[in-house]
């Protein structure tokens, strides 16, 4: 959803340079160039952090939970009105004890529940970018770089891909899969269909920008010389080609997790993420749904989560793609 | 012109097949090598063999995963008989089967929920093309400024917000704190008042989405576009600004957007499931979703074509209008 856009930098990578010391003339690696750059946006270090706390919160999730909250799969019914399901207390029951309240009707802490989400909606992002980058990238190379039949069928089955609706087709495929595969079973399966099927629908997005890079890499002069010094095939794909890559690469991957949160989110929502009792911020919306009324906390709380995480890896995404590409020349 | 687009017609017929074999096969053969007979899906369980063998015969599924892909597809254009257990029902062209829950046809389901779904994207579109691209080109024209850093950053958090959160966010709020709205889908042939107030809301919740992702995209491709050499030559001559920006600048900026809005669009009609699902709007989207938990597969088949179809021919349209509004693309 949030596809690299070719959006120009805000600061001019003139003034960079310019506003070095400039008391020597050091050579600096476009990497380094790219990091200073990085640095001097406030947003994205910010996002930036916040992803790294993220990340933490999601490692150290039983941790967190023992110093701070209640096992995540514990009722607490005396947290609960009787009368109407509803957490005891303003605000969805929020107090030194419950940090962000109890979930109506059953009183798991929503802490913890919040926390071990992290977990669920991390991981899933971030592997299914992984899936999708290694797919499209070997995939995106081999038809930029032999272009000819391959070159035709590689980008009709991305288009084919592309016109599937994805969402209505992840959702009916997890419906069919069974309850136990590759050796796991429960919430595991669905982790690791997740993680395939949104992977697989990502390909097409990393695997048409990879193409296209590669089809105008491959008859840049330094190839064209390579080549005529007597390169081989490997040398030219993995020396050449690939560390021209990466910058497109990375970019896009950056931008991909958001977009994957968001479609784990969604896929809970809609219920089919992982299982109960495994917690996850979609699924807590949608059990939010019958609830809002009386408990909005219990919305907001999850909702926020997803809104935060995403905003983060939006922003740290935003900012790598104007460190690395000044000027936008996607 | 002619011949190119009855190339991509092709084109389109034959991507279509392909989704619908893919689409078949995936939930006509998954079941089956999971030991799930799609027969004991349409009578349930509980039925005796006996039952569950005639309704076999009926639909066909004994036959080869090839053969009954053949009967579904020519029923789409000629309809088809079932015939077995003693019984024979005719279902007119286009055929796309029977429900396996509601015993209901698949079409005329289909046919009742695409207006909503249509009401739902059209009236999004136009207020997330009005606000998203006038936002984006505004935004580009002064950019740097505070006009300029408020929008972006609204449009940042508003690609950041899942669709489904704000759409509860809307509901506490307008629906049940403040009492504006109704959210209720009413048939625009029925009362065209009460069809507007029941979808005002969930229009400017998908809209506010998608009005964030085309204000970043409109705002970034009018700098690249303002940056190029045709617009200092129109400048150069004399043009007034708003003829550069207005006709020069906007042809080129819109060519990007409209290719999203294809693809998006398409995307919508095939159904909005989440906007769909949090305002329970009876769309598409919603069938898909019921039809999915009741493992009902001639509706998630059916679903799942006409938002495939709906894709593709939004690409399609998109790249014809392209020859229309960019003087580079001439279509051969």
């Amino acid at each position: 959803m949030t596809a690299p856009l070719p959006e120009t930098s805000p600061a001019d990578p003139m003034d960079v340079v310019g506003d070095a010391p400039a008391k020597a003339i050091e050579g600096r690696s476009p990497w380094r160039i790219s990091w200073m750059r990085l640095k001097r946006d406030k947003w994205a270090l910010g996002g930036g952090v916040v992803v790294l706390l993220l990340i933490l919160v999601a490692v150290f999730a039983p941790v967190i939970v023992h110093l701070l909250g209640h096992p995540p799969n514990d009722f607490h019914e005396d947290r609960i009105n009787a009368f109407d399901g509803m957490p005891k207390g303003s605000l969805g029951g929020i107090n030194s004890d419950y940090l962000f309240g109890v979930e109506p009707t059953n009183g798991r802490d929503v802490f913890s529940r919040v926390v071990y989400g992290a977990r669920v909606s991390l991981l899933v992002a971030f592997l299914s970018a992984v899936v999708a980058v290694v797919i499209g990238t070997v995939l995106g190379v081999i038809a930029g770089y032999f272009g000819g039949w391959i070159d035709s069928l590689v980008s009709r089955v991305m288009d084919a891909l592309l016109a599937f609706p994805q969402l209505l087709f992840i959702i009916a495929l997890i419906s069919v899969v069974p309850n136990e595969l590759w050796g796991l079973s429960g919430s595991g399966v669905r982790m690791a269909v997740l993680i395939a099927v949104i992977g697989f629908f990502g390909w097409p997005y990393v695997g048409r920008i990879v193409r296209g890079q590669t089809l105008s890499l491959r008859e840049r002069e330094y190839v064209e010389a390579a080549r005529s010094l007597g390169a081989g095939r490997r040398y030219i794909l993995f020396r050449e080609l690939l560390p021209n890559l990466v910058a497109p690469i990375t970019v896009y991957a950056t931008l991909m997790i958001p977009t994957n949160v968001l479609t784990e989110a969604a896929l809970s929502f809609l219920g089919a993420g992982v299982k109960a009792p495994t917690s996850s911020w979609g699924q807590m919306l949608s059990r939010a749904v019958q609830t809002y009324e009386g408990d909005p906390m219990f919305m907001i709380i999850p909702g926020l989560a997803i809104f935060v995480t995403v905003l983060a890896f939006n922003l740290l995404g935003d900012g790598i793609r104007d460190a690395l590409d000044p000027k936008g020349s996607r | 012109m002619f011949a190119y687009i009855v190339r991509r017609l092709f084109a389109v017929i034959v991507m279509l097949l392909v989704v619908t074999l893919v689409t078949f096969g995936i939930f006509f053969a998954i079941p089956k090598l999971t030991g799930t007979d799609p027969a004991s899906l349409y009578v349930g369980k509980q039925a005796d063999p006996a039952t569950i063998e005639g309704i076999r015969q009926k639909l066909g599924l004994g036959q080869p995963i090839l053969e009954q892909f053949w009967h579904f597809v020519t029923g789409i254009f000629a309809g088809r008989d079932y015939t077995g257990g003693g019984t024979s029902d005719h279902c007119p062209a286009p055929c796309f089967g029977y429900s396996f829950r509601t015993e209901q046809a698949v079409w005329p389901v289909l046919t009742d929920r695409l207006p909503v779904t249509l009401s739902l994207a059209g009236g999004a579109c136009v207020i997330w093309l009005l606000a998203g691209v006038s936002t984006g080109v505004v935004s580009a024209l002064k950019r740097g400024t505070r006009i300029d850093r408020a929008a972006m950053v609204t449009a940042l958090a508003g690609v950041s917000l899942p669709i489904y959160f704000t759409a509860l966010l809307a509901l506490a709020v307008f629906n049940n704190q403040l009492g504006w709205t109704k959210a209720e889908y009413t048939p625009f042939g029925e009362d065209p008042g009460a069809w507007f107030s029941g979808l005002v809301l969930p229009w400017i919740t998908l809209a506010f989405l998608y009005a964030a992702m085309y204000a970043r995209l409109t705002r970034a491709t009018m700098l690249e576009v303002l940056g190029e050499d045709y617009i200092r030559t129109a400048r150069a001559k004399g043009l007034t600004e708003r003829v550069v920006i207005g006709k020069h600048a906007m042809r080129s900026t819109m060519t990007p957007v409209l290719t999203i809005l294809g693809m998006d669009l398409g995307a919508l009609v095939g159904g909005a499931i989440l906007t769909e699902t949090a305002f329970n709007l009876p769309g598409l989207g919603q069938a898909a979703v019921t039809a999915i938990s009741n493992r009902d597969l001639p509706l998630i088949l059916g679903v799942v074509l006409i938002a495939a179809t709906a894709v593709v021919l939004a690409n399609l349209v998109v790249d014809l209008l392209y020859a229309v509004i960019d003087p580079r693309v001439r279509l051969s």
